[in-house]
């Protein structure tokens, strides 16, 4: 900010922000919101292009994701595995790894809880057969990402290339597994065996949100903290901000790259589990939601800061889930959420763009 | 089992690996230009989707083939021209802005055919065929590789124009300093934004007509998400032949035998799940990469936008 400015101006603008650190929060919501706006106007443009009324849909969607009271509780309940793509997404892009696998570590760590939770809560306590299952999918999703931790840690391989080979891959080994090795023989649909309810992940209170959704701000919270707070963290960061001035400070680069890497699939594998285990209770053949893909847009929106991710998440959210009724409903594939996301992305780094040269252009 | 080798099964696998490799000959070598100038483009998959998208549209309204290949382009090239407007001109994240794009224009397309075909899901003709003369009488190799849509011998060729382009042209010479050290390039009086945007619109312009391919010939029908992940498989041609255009075609040559087994086993008869098969690919890419990982090298400036002046 420049220092310049004359007095009465300040006192002016003293009113909407108080202090400096107000005020950066103020610009900062300004920044993000107005082209938010924007951007669900120039969607609409693209609706009524179609022929849909856009406000007819925005507020069927903001009714059925955000205001109506099983909208909310689905919603709510949507939030869980995004978190934790979210705060597994952050770790890696922190750390300057492009982990674009997410969405195969979700996968194979769901079909993982599908098969171990029916097991193990055949014989034992259901709170630990949850518990062991949601481990093994850890474990499961960490494994998927080994080996382009290992071409990108000691070969240099860009892992950008390698995360999404093995995101398709394991899409189709988890049909595999699915259709060949975890199927339950006693429905006609090829889906593996179903958690029975009453042995899932507990509801919250008296409503229908699972309480994966406390695991998730857990998680993202932690993650934002260990990044931001720890010497863990910063070591991270200085990996991703700069890798040869990391190696040149002594910092183990190859091995915090490993670390990342089993951070970010674990986290990932994490959101697999509590889908399953906390709402799916089993897999369906060609189940794949993609949230991954959907995810990192939001991580971007949220500039990697954890509790700006838990807003976008939460507007993802109520996107899709009132996207999903009003495709039901009003005709409209849900499809269209995937535009309004780009659209939102987009318009969003043109105005960061802009708001930046503003700056640059004052100080100049 | 017995007519796994027949030469009716050999010629129909080998005639649907080339038509299967096209699309990803033209993605690789579309990517490749885009690489070589310092742009990694991501966006590539939502390039192709929306000249799959574009190009079967043409075709469709006009009846024409090559209408549809040059609407196919043009839409490549519509994607290409945001892309290089937020990353090359003001130097946005290109993978955020890549990513972006991909999603995008694979939800337009899917939101627009619904619209459009989701009730009548509309067939183009076979594409016409251009058979050369003597070589297509060879017997499995003459069906397999000479019966094709001229399209194809094209963009064969266009591995021959791009190593010249690379060897022997000035422009060649541009795009590999605008990947390597745009700085020196700029020195040299050369523009290194107008550099990359011709790398970025060419690419848009390859990517879009290898989806129209994929769309008009290959399938003969738009389907939404119907390039899937064709465009990364192009990125990954690219980075594994390390700026040689023949590379592209072998390693297109290569998925394509992939994917034309996935059809050709089933019609056989041999009972797998497209799933086991559909893994192959993606399979050979990842043993390529443990094999060759630490010799695809790439451009020192590949992903970092150039601003005049910048350290």
């Amino acid at each position: 900010m420049s220092v310049d400015t004359a007095p009465v101006e300040m006192t002016e603008r003293s009113i909407v922000a108080r202090s400096p650190g107000m005020r950066k929060v103020v610009h900062r919501l300004v920044l993000t919101v107005g082209p938010v706006l924007a951007a669900l106007a120039l969607a609409g443009l693209l609706l009524l292009a179609l022929g849909v009324d856009p406000l007819a849909y925005y507020g069927y969607v903001i009714n059925r994701g955000l205001l109506s009271p099983s909208g909310i509780q689905q919603t709510l309940t949507r939030m869980a595995p995004l978190l934790f793509l979210a705060s597994g997404l952050i770790v890696a892009f922190r750390a300057g790894i492009w982990n674009l696998g997410a969405d195969g570590q979700f996968l194979l760590a769901a079909v993982t809880a599908a098969a171990a939770g029916p097991y193990f809560a055949a014989i034992m306590p259901a709170w630990l057969a949850v518990v062991l299952a949601f481990l093994m999918s850890v474990l499961v999703a960490m494994a998927w990402s080994f080996v382009p931790a290992l071409l990108r840690a000691y070969q240099g391989v860009n892992e950008i290339i390698t995360t999404l080979m093995m995101t398709f891959l394991g899409t189709s080994l988890a049909n595999v597994l699915v259709k060949l090795v975890f199927l339950d023989p006693g429905t006609t649909v090829p889906q593996t065996r179903t958690l029975p309810v009453e042995d899932r992940l507990p509801r919250l209170f008296d409503t229908t949100i699972s309480s994966g959704l406390v695991l998730g701000l857990i998680a993202i919270v932690a993650v934002h903290l260990v990044m931001t707070r720890t010497s863990f963290g910063l070591r991270l960061r200085i990996v991703g901000a700069n890798p040869r001035a990391a190696v040149h400070s002594g910092l183990a680069v190859p091995r915090l790259t490993l670390a990342v890497f089993a951070l970010s699939a674990g986290l990932a594998g994490a959101a697999g589990a509590v889908d399953i285990l906390g709402v799916q209770g089993n897999v369906r053949a060609d189940w794949n939601p993609a949230y991954g893909f959907a995810v990192i847009p939001m991580v971007f929106l949220a500039r990697f800061n954890g509790f700006a991710a838990i807003a976008f998440v939460l507007l993802l959210s109520v996107l899709s889930i009132g996207g999903e009724s009003a495709a039901r409903r009003l005709g409209v594939p849900n499809h269209f959420t995937l535009v309004l996301v780009a659209i939102v992305l987009i318009v969003l780094a043109i105005a960061e763009y802009i708001d930046h040269r503003f700056i640059q252009s004052r100080k100049a | 089992m017995s007519d796994l080798f027949s030469e009716l099964f050999l010629g129909a696998l080998l005639f649907g690996a080339m038509t299967a490799a096209v699309p990803l000959l033209l993605a690789g070598l579309g990517e490749q230009i885009s690489e070589k100038a310092g742009v990694l483009n991501i966006g590539i998959e939502g390039m192709m989707i929306f000249g799959a998208y574009t190009g079967f549209v043409g075709a469709y309204y006009s009846g024409s083939l090559w209408f549809g290949f040059l609407t196919g382009a043009l839409g490549g090239a519509v994607v290409a021209s945001i892309m290089v407007l937020l990353c090359v001109r003001i130097g946005l994240n290109q993978i955020v802005i890549g990513i972006g794009l991909t999603l995008g224009f694979d939800g337009l397309t899917a939101l627009l055919h619904h619209f459009q075909f989701s009730r009548t899901y509309p067939r183009l003709a076979a594409a016409e065929i251009t058979a050369i003369p003597l070589l297509s009488d060879i017997p499995v190799i003459g069906p397999a590789f000479f019966r094709h849509h001229l399209l194809v011998y094209l963009a064969v060729l266009l591995v021959g124009v791009m190593v010249y382009v690379y060897r022997r042209t000035q422009l060649g010479l541009n795009l590999q300093a605008a990947g390597d050290k745009p700085a020196a390039l700029d020195v040299a009086g050369v523009d290194v934004v107008r550099t990359r945007t011709v790398a970025v619109l060419s690419t848009g312009v390859l990517a879009g007509l290898g989806g129209a391919y994929l769309a008009d010939v290959g399938a003969g029908i738009f389907v939404p998400f119907i390039t899937n992940g064709a465009g990364f498989l192009g990125i990954v041609l690219a980075m594994l032949a390390r700026g040689r255009p023949l590379w592209v075609l072998l390693g297109a040559l290569v998925f394509g035998l992939c994917l034309s087994l996935t059809t050709a086993l089933q019609v056989a008869g041999i009972n797998i799940p497209t799933d086991v098969i559909q893994m192959i690919p993606f399979l050979a890419v990842m043993a390529m990469l443990v094999i060759f990982g630490r010799r695809s090298q790439l451009p020192a400036a590949l992903g970092i936008p150039y601003v005049r002046g910048a350290r």
